[in-house]
């Protein structure tokens, strides 16, 4: 059994329900709004959303498609050139009904059927420019971290140089002890050791104070030991 | 056909069409102009619906 049309029956047979809804088709691409009842306005609505449809495709078998319905050729050309790219963001959703309350005489719930031609909103709008950042940030992401992979490789290379160079520099001769980070005194350790000059200074030395010291000596032999010399004995 | 036997009563009639009430009409208040109007239909006195103006819905004191 074929499903029944969906709504109201409008005239007096197939063929004059099919003229009606033709003709309200054609008055609301011509007009953009037209007044009605509700019943046949809530008939139109999927007519004239799948005829806007057609005409977003607007290539010519959906113009003659569209020429089956709607028989005159200036509304079809207004729906095919002006209508159809106001509606090119929209995913459906073409027309509006507004109830607009009842008619005198008969009581009829009437409506305003309309296109909505405007432009999407600025949240729907807003909505769909996030899905597409999110999806572009998705593809950056992964490329960045492919990059970033690549780089990591590079750095941890990089680093591993650096470090050698610096264990060299920095290679604690024996009984020495490096300095606190802030410069002070390690426990137990009273010798300053100077790496630039080679020197060692004793607590009661002259430059003692003013030494900065990358080694620290338990004693002044440890420093000798070390190859350190004591400073001002050279001079 | 079937037909009724006996002529109804006045009572029996008075008494069905007794629960023939009317309901009062549901109003909301427009929030463009602050007058009575119902839910999800334009108002009649400004004729403004979610923001945007439908003239046709405009009603004058005596068409309404």
């Amino acid at each position: 059994m074929p499903t029944p049309t969906k709504g109201p029956r409008v005239g007096g047979g197939p063929a004059h329900e099919r003229l009606i809804l033709a003709n309200l088709a054609t008055s609301l691409f011509e007009h953009d709004k037209i007044t009605t009842t509700e019943a046949k306005a809530k008939r139109l609505r999927p007519l004239a959303e799948r005829l806007i449809t057609f005409a977003k495709r607007g290539d010519l078998h959906a113009r003659r498609r569209v020429l089956t319905v709607v028989r005159d050729k200036g509304v079809v050309h207004r729906l095919f050139a002006e209508i159809a790219p106001d509606m090119a963001a929209r995913e459906g959703g073409y027309t509006r009904i507004t109830k607009i309350g009842a008619r005198k005489g008969d009581n009829a719930p009437m409506v305003v059927i309309e296109l909505v031609r405007e432009p999407l909103s600025a949240k729907k709008a807003t909505v769909k420019e996030a899905e597409a950042a999110t999806k572009r940030a998705a593809k950056q992401n992964e490329s960045k971290q492919a990059a970033a992979e690549t780089k990591a490789a590079e750095d941890a290379e990089k680093a591993e140089t650096t470090e050698a160079t610096e264990a060299a520099a920095v290679e604690l001769p024996e009984g020495a002890v490096a300095a606190n980070e802030d410069g002070s005194a390690p426990e137990g350790y009273t010798v300053k050791g100077n790496a630039d000059s080679g020197k060692y200074h004793e607590p009661d030395g002259q430059w003692y104070d003013q030494t900065i010291a990358e080694f620290w000596f338990k004693t002044a032999e440890d420093a000798e030991k070390a190859g350190f010399t004591k400073a001002g004995a050279g001079s | 056909m079937a037909v009724p036997k006996r002529k109804m009563s006045r009572s029996n009639t008075r008494s069905r069409r007794a629960n023939w009430k009317a309901t009062p009409t549901t109003l909301t208040t427009c929030p463009q102009c602050g007058a009575a109007a119902q839910p999800h239909i334009a108002c009649p006195s400004c004729g403004t619906y979610k923001g945007r103006h439908y003239a046709v819905a405009e009603r004058t004191e005596h068409q309404a």
